[in-house]
Formats: structure tokens, C-alpha cells, sequence
């Protein structure tokens, strides 16, 4: 066990199952790098190196940089999955899914039920998302509740180094596709990680603090933030629990519905746009199968429904922080 | 007179705790307590204890109260005799603050887990104390580690060096458990013991680990000064393999809530963060397997399967049993019948893990048997 950054989890994690199964292949763009170029031949490792180092140990046969077409690519993953390999693509930033939906929404996920469960698509779609990056408006979006939306794909959105190397280990031994969804924002974080492979169940939430006065449901990144709210009003007199989902699909409802039948207080704190987001659906479900435990309203923490700034100073007033989050379990404590 | 003033500050009680919450004093200021009274309750995430007094003398100043969070080797109160006066003790706390986060640091970073090849393969341990004389040697169960002996190893070491290893299967050690019998286990531990260079050793063993203890004993006899076994196995043929069983299987935090509940006479003593720490071990590569061969080879059936009470009497260390009333796993009831010689120390209100139910009764009665022989 040792201090790992997110970055390299996910690369150990993918080096690990690329070490088991020789059917696990990656694809996207520089994912190697160097490619053409004379000399240096892992130039890249994708755009933030997280895939470095891959192609010297499998070789190009099993990382292939491919060219700036998601929809081709995407495609040739997709059937691949189907056809028997275990493809892990790197989509870059999960702005750009938009030119491949046909190849995730109804081919990826449609494949196994349109063939009665005779066909299965192990594809792993990695993904980069989140503000904070300075990237404006189309490189910042957090769009994985689209992919929550449509059934047959599984979202998975890691909260921490641990998280995200359990998590990818589980998304390339699964049978169905997988949007990993990687906050560019975290790729520094560090935290002990265990050096042996591990997979963490989907669809098993993590509960990061126990408390009794609110139940806070955060998202990725948020995750951290919420535990630091946490902390600090544990002290204060305000104790709460933090619900991690891990994956958004499947989601762990009972978890959730559990906690707040306990505390009878909601907080969810998501990245993603409001409207029809993930914070929407927390609290629809508790709404519907939890209202007799509620004793204040629901509150959600999200952006406004604007495209992410490319001024740093409206960026950072964007993305939810620590004082929103703060200031929502404050007011649902009766605290305000 | 800075001799007659004691610091109470915030215990560290497992390798991962950096912080504690106050939960409550026992005994309110001005009170006069005596050395191992339990003066005060507190909270870590993984688990909730009481606090001893490290020597006697009048509670003269709680600097904390009930409900602060404060890191690891704080100042939380303040022992002293009448005859301090208050200024002196007033004295003594601003001292103390001044001078207390590097003694802090420094000791967070004395307490560090290492590790040794035996056989090939990594053992990880953890050696607290550095006391001349016989070490102790303290053996978790199936599915334990190290910090099982969170509330033990500390206060062990305050007058002896204490190892507390990992087993094969188990915590930082290898994954490989080889036959997964208790031979093999035997074989780790006593190996263990070569890699250090400890002849001999006073064993601290619980369930799987007391039946350890007590192979080695049989097997190695000039290597076990006294055998401390808390719940053993090696007594008799029942034990609860539904919680074997569920320990092995349950991947899901819920399920694993209820399991380890069955540890404890009290369940509530199980903690998000206990079950989180054991759900991640149980994740890693190899660790299923490892504990299910140890479990086919240990347990025929639905019973134990290596029961030693007929040979008690070859072992000629000092031997004592502690026992929790409440055990669920491996029943009380099996230390009936065992020669006199064995001392037998049945604790009420506790399950199968005593060493963490009633830690304060479990030191003292381990510091009685290693001192006295």
C-alpha cells in the first residue's frame, strides 16, 4: 500500500486487467502518442498521461491511437465489445460524446437486450469531465446523467484514487458498457491505494461519514467537499452522513432511502447541470420513497443551468464548493 | 513541581486514528482518581473507548470538554496532587501547548508498520515499545489484523516491546497461505519470530490466533513464555461457521454491518469505518480465497477441526483463557472441564472479541501473567 494519485489508479488498474486478459485492448486519441513521430514512441499517454506507459509494456497491437473521430472509433469499440474483446476508449472529454450517441445509445446499450441476452458489450468508454480546468464551456461539462438516463449503460463517477482504481477493475470485468467518468480536476489527488488488483461492486454506495442530523448525497468530486462540510459541522454540533452513489447506474437506493429515514434531512450535491441531472433524481426518489421521514425540503446544490464560464472568477462561483454545501445542511438543519 | 503533574492527552489507538472526539468524562474535575481508572470516554471514527488514567492523582483541570475533536496528543486534561498549586497547573497547560505539536508528529511517525520475508514471503508487523525482557506477541483471528489490538498493543508496550503481526491471508502479508492449516500458520509465526531474532515470546492469541498459539506452544515449546488465548479455537468442535461463512461471502456494506455485529455483545460497536476497512481488505486480489482455504482447513464441516484440550498438559508455559459470556462465534462454554492448571477468566457482557469489548480488563489481566512469570 502507498500514496497513489487518481492518475495513476486508473493506470494501474488498467495495466492490471490488460495483465490478466489478453482480450483487453485501449483506443483513442494519443492514448500512446508519438505515433509517426521518429523517437520517442510513448510520447503522450493520452492528453493528461494516464495512459502512459501502457504501450511500451502491450505494444501498439493492444494501445492504438486512433484518428480524431470519435464516432469511428467509438463504433469500432462497441463492435469490437461485441465481437469479443474487452476494449477500454478514450473518449478525451465527455463534451465530445455528442458525434458517437447513435454508437453508445443505440448500439452499445441496446445490443444485449435487441438479442434477447445472446450478445454482450464489454466496452469501457473513459471519459474526462468537470469544470474548474479553465477549458470553458465545451471541454467543462458534466454530462453524465445523459448516460444515466438511457438504460443498458452503466455510469460509474469515482470520488477518489481508491474509488477509481476499484471502480475501472470492475468497468473492464463487467459484461456491460461502462462510462467511466474521470473529473479532470482530480488526476493529483493522492491517497493510500493497495498495490494488489481489487474491484468494488457497482451499484454499492460508499458512505464516507456517519451521522444522524443530514444526509448529504455528493457526486465525484464532490464527494470530498461534502466530507469536508462534514468534518466541520460534526464539531459544530451538526453531524452528518455522506452517501458516495459511485455509480449513478445502477444506483443504490437503499442506501440512500436507509440514511434519510434516519436523519430526515437531504442534501445532494451534484456538478452536473440541475435540470433533469442526477440531484433532481436523488431527491424525486426520496421524495416518492421517503417523504414520511422528511423534515425540512429537499436541498439541492448544483451550478445554474448556464454553459460552465470561461472567466475563472464566474468559474469557480459555478462549480458548488464547501461555503453552498455549508450553507444548504445549515438550512435543513433548522440552522441557517 | 513539573514531576507531580501528568498530561492527559488524546490516546492514539490504531495506526489510522489522527483525531478523537471527546464523548464524555467519567469523573468531574477536583475528583481524585487512581492509575487505570477509566476517566474518560472517546470517539474515534472506527470505534468508541474509555480512557485510563496513566497515573493517580486529582483531576484538576479538564482542558477539553465533552464534544471536541482533537488530534492525536492533545492536551484533554490534567492530573495532578492537591498540594500543585493552580498556577503551577496553569502553567503546566501553556507549557505544554507550546511545545505539543512536534511531540505529537514525532510520535504519529514512530508508530509505523514494517515488514520481513518469512519463507519467501512478506509478513507485515507492528513493534510498539522497547522494553528489555521477554517480548509479547499478540496473533489476530480470521479476518482480523494488527489493529485488532488497537487498545492492547499501546498500553502493553508502556513495559514491554510488543509485536503484532499480520497473518498470511490477512492485512499487509502475504496473500499466499499455503495449505491455510494451522501447521502452516505454526510455520508463519514461529518463522516470524526467527526473522526477528526473538527466541522467545510471550503469545497473545484470539480465536484463530489462540489456536495458533497454542500449536506453536505444543510444537515449539521453548519458544512460548506464557499463552494468553482469548476466545481460542482448539478447545472444542462447535463453532458459528454462519459467520465464517458470511464473513467469507458478504461483499456489500449492509450485509457485512450484521455480520460483525455477531463479533460483539453489543453490535453497535460496529462502525461505518470497521466495515468499510474490512470490506477493502476483502476486496483485494486473493484475500477470498486465501480465507477460504484457511477455513476448509481449519473447520471439518460445521466443526473445529485441530482440538488440542487433551494435550493442555504438555505445554509447560503458564497458560490463561479469557472468554467473552456472550461469545457467539466459538461458545464460553467450551473452557469447562479444562485442567486446573489453566487460569480461566470468563468476562460478562462481552462477545468474541474481548481484547476490544473490555480492553482494560484484558491488559491487566495479560500484564499479571507476563509479570508474574
Amino acid at each position: 500500500m502507498s500514496k497513489k494519485s487518481f492518475r495513476q489508479a486508473v493506470n494501474e488498474a488498467l495495466r492490471d486487467e490488460m495483465r490478466r486478459d489478453s482480450r483487453v485492448i485501449l483506443m483513442g486519441e494519443d492514448i500512446a502518442g508519438g505515433m509517426g513521430a521518429a523517437g520517442e514512441q510513448d510520447a503522450w499517454g493520452g492528453p493528461l498521461g494516464v495512459t502512459k506507459g501502457l504501450m511500451p509494456e502491450f505494444g501498439r497491437e493492444r494501445v492504438l491511437d486512433t484518428p480524431i473521430s470519435e464516432s469511428a472509433f467509438i463504433g469500432a469499440a462497441v463492435g469490437a465489445a461485441a465481437t469479443g474483446l474487452r476494449p477500454v476508449a478514450d473518449l478525451m472529454f465527455i463534451d465530445f460524446m455528442g458525434v458517437c450517441f447513435d454508437q453508445i445509445l443505440n448500439q452499445a446499450a441496446k445490443l444485449r437486450y435487441m438479442f434477447g441476452g445472446k450478445a454482450t458489450v464489454p466496452v469501457v468508454i473513459r471519459t474526462m469531465f468537470g469544470a474548474g480546468f479553465r477549458a470553458a464551456s465545451q471541454h467543462s461539462q458534466g454530462l453524465y446523467p445523459l448516460f444515466a438516463h438511457v438504460p443498458g449503460l452503466k455510469v460509474v463517477v469515482p470520488s477518489s484514487p481508491y474509488e477509481a482504481k476499484g471502480l475501472m477493475t470492475q468497468a473492464i470485468r463487467d459484461d456491460d458498457p461502462v462510462i467511466f467518468c474521470e473529473h479532470k480536476a482530480m488526476y493529483d489527488d493522492q491517497e493510500d491505494v493497495p498495490d494488489e488488483p481489487y474491484a468494488i461492486p457497482f451499484g454499492e454506495a460508499n458512505v464516507t461519514r456517519e451521522g444522524d442530523d443530514v444526509t448529504i448525497v455528493a457526486i465525484g468530486r464532490m464527494v470530498k467537499f461534502a466530507n469536508e462540510v462534514a468534518d466541520k459541522l460534526g464539531k459544530q454540533g451538526i453531524s452528518c452522513t455522506v452517501i458516495d452513489p459511485r455509480t449513478i447506474s445502477p444506483l443504490d437506493r437503499n442506501t440512500i432511502i436507509d440514511s434519510v429515514e434516519e436523519t430526515g434531512r437531504l442534501v445532494v450535491v451534484d456538478e452536473a447541470s440541475p435540470r433533469c441531472g442526477m440531484a433532481a433524481d436523488i431527491a424525486a426518489l426520496v421524495a416518492q420513497d421517503a417523504f414520511k421521514a422528511l423534515k425540512a425540503p429537499v436541498r439541492m446544490v448544483t451550478p445554474p443551468h448556464t454553459p460552465v464560464p470561461f472567466s475563472a472568477a464566474l468559474e469557480d462561483i459555478y462549480i458548488p464548493g464547501v461555503p453552498r454545501i455549508e450553507a444548504a445542511v445549515r438550512a435543513v438543519a433548522g440552522q441557517a | 513541581m513539573a514531576g507531580e503533574i501528568t498530561a492527559l492527552t488524546m490516546p492514539k489507538w490504531g495506526l489510522a486514528m489522527t483525531e478523537g472526539k471527546l464523548v464524555a468524562w467519567n469523573v468531574a474535575e477536583g475528583t481524585p482518581v487512581a492509575p487505570g481508572q477509566p476517566i474518560v470516554e472517546i470517539e474515534t471514527e472506527k470505534i468508541t473507548n474509555v480512557y485510563e488514567a496513566p497515573a493517580g492523582g486529582v483531576l484538576r483541570k479538564c482542558v477539553a470538554v465533552a464534544g471536541d475533536t482533537l488530534p492525536v496528543g492533545a492536551l484533554i486534561g490534567v492530573l495532578a496532587d492537591p498540594s500543585v498549586s493552580d498556577e503551577d497547573i496553569a502553567r503546566f497547560i501553556e507549557e505544554f501547548r507550546a511545545e505539543a505539536p512536534e511531540t505529537s508528529a514525532a510520535e504519529a511517525e514512530a508508530v509505523r508498520v514494517a515488514s520481513v520475508t518469512v519463507n519467501g514471503r512478506p509478513i507485515q508487523y507492528l513493534k510498539m515499545g522497547d522494553a528489555g525482557g521477554i517480548p509479547l506477541l499478540l496473533v489476530h483471528g480470521l479476518g482480523g489484523d494488527l489493529n485488532n489490538w488497537l487498545f492492547n498493543q499501546p498500553v502493553l508496550a508502556q513495559k514491554h516491546t510488543v509485536y503484532a503481526l499480520d497473518l498470511p491471508g490477512h492485512g499487509g502479508s502475504t496473500k499466499d497461505v499455503g495449505g491455510g492449516d494451522i501447521g502452516a500458520m505454526t510455520a508463519a509465526v514461529v518463522g516470524f519470530l526467527d526473522a526477528l531474532s526473538v527466541d522467545r515470546a510471550h503469545f497473545v492469541g484470539h480465536s484463530l490466533g489462540g489456536g495458533i498459539a497454542l500449536s506453536a506452544a505444543l510444537e515449539h515449546p521453548r519458544r512460548a513464555a506464557t499463552l494468553t488465548l482469548i476466545s481460542p479455537v482448539g478447545l472444542g468442535s462447535e463453532i458459528n461457521v454462519d459467520y465464517i461463512d458470511g464473513f467469507i461471502q458478504s461483499e456489500r456494506r449492509k450485509e457485512m454491518k450484521v455480520v460483525l455485529g455477531r463479533l460483539f455483545a453489543k453490535p453497535e460497536i460496529v462502525s461505518n469505518e470497521m466495515v468499510n476497512d474490512v470490506l477493502k481488505y476483502k476486496r483485494l486480489e486473493g484475500v477470498k480465497a486465501a480465507l477460504s482455504t484457511i477455513a476448509r482447513a481449519i473447520f471439518r464441516g460445521n466443526k473445529q477441526g485441530f482440538i488440542v484440550r487433551d494435550r493442555l498438559s504438555e505445554i509447560s508455559a503458564p497458560i490463561q483463557i479469557i472468554w467473552g459470556e456472550q461469545d457467539a462465534i466459538i461458545p464460553s462454554s467450551q473452557v469447562a472441564g479444562l485442567p486446573a492448571s489453566v487460569s480461566v477468566h470468563m468476562l460478562a457482557g462481552v462477545g468474541h472479541m474481548a481484547h476490544m469489548e473490555q480492553p482494560q480488563e484484558v491488559n491487566k489481566l495479560i500484564e499479571r501473567l507476563v509479570t508474574s512469570s
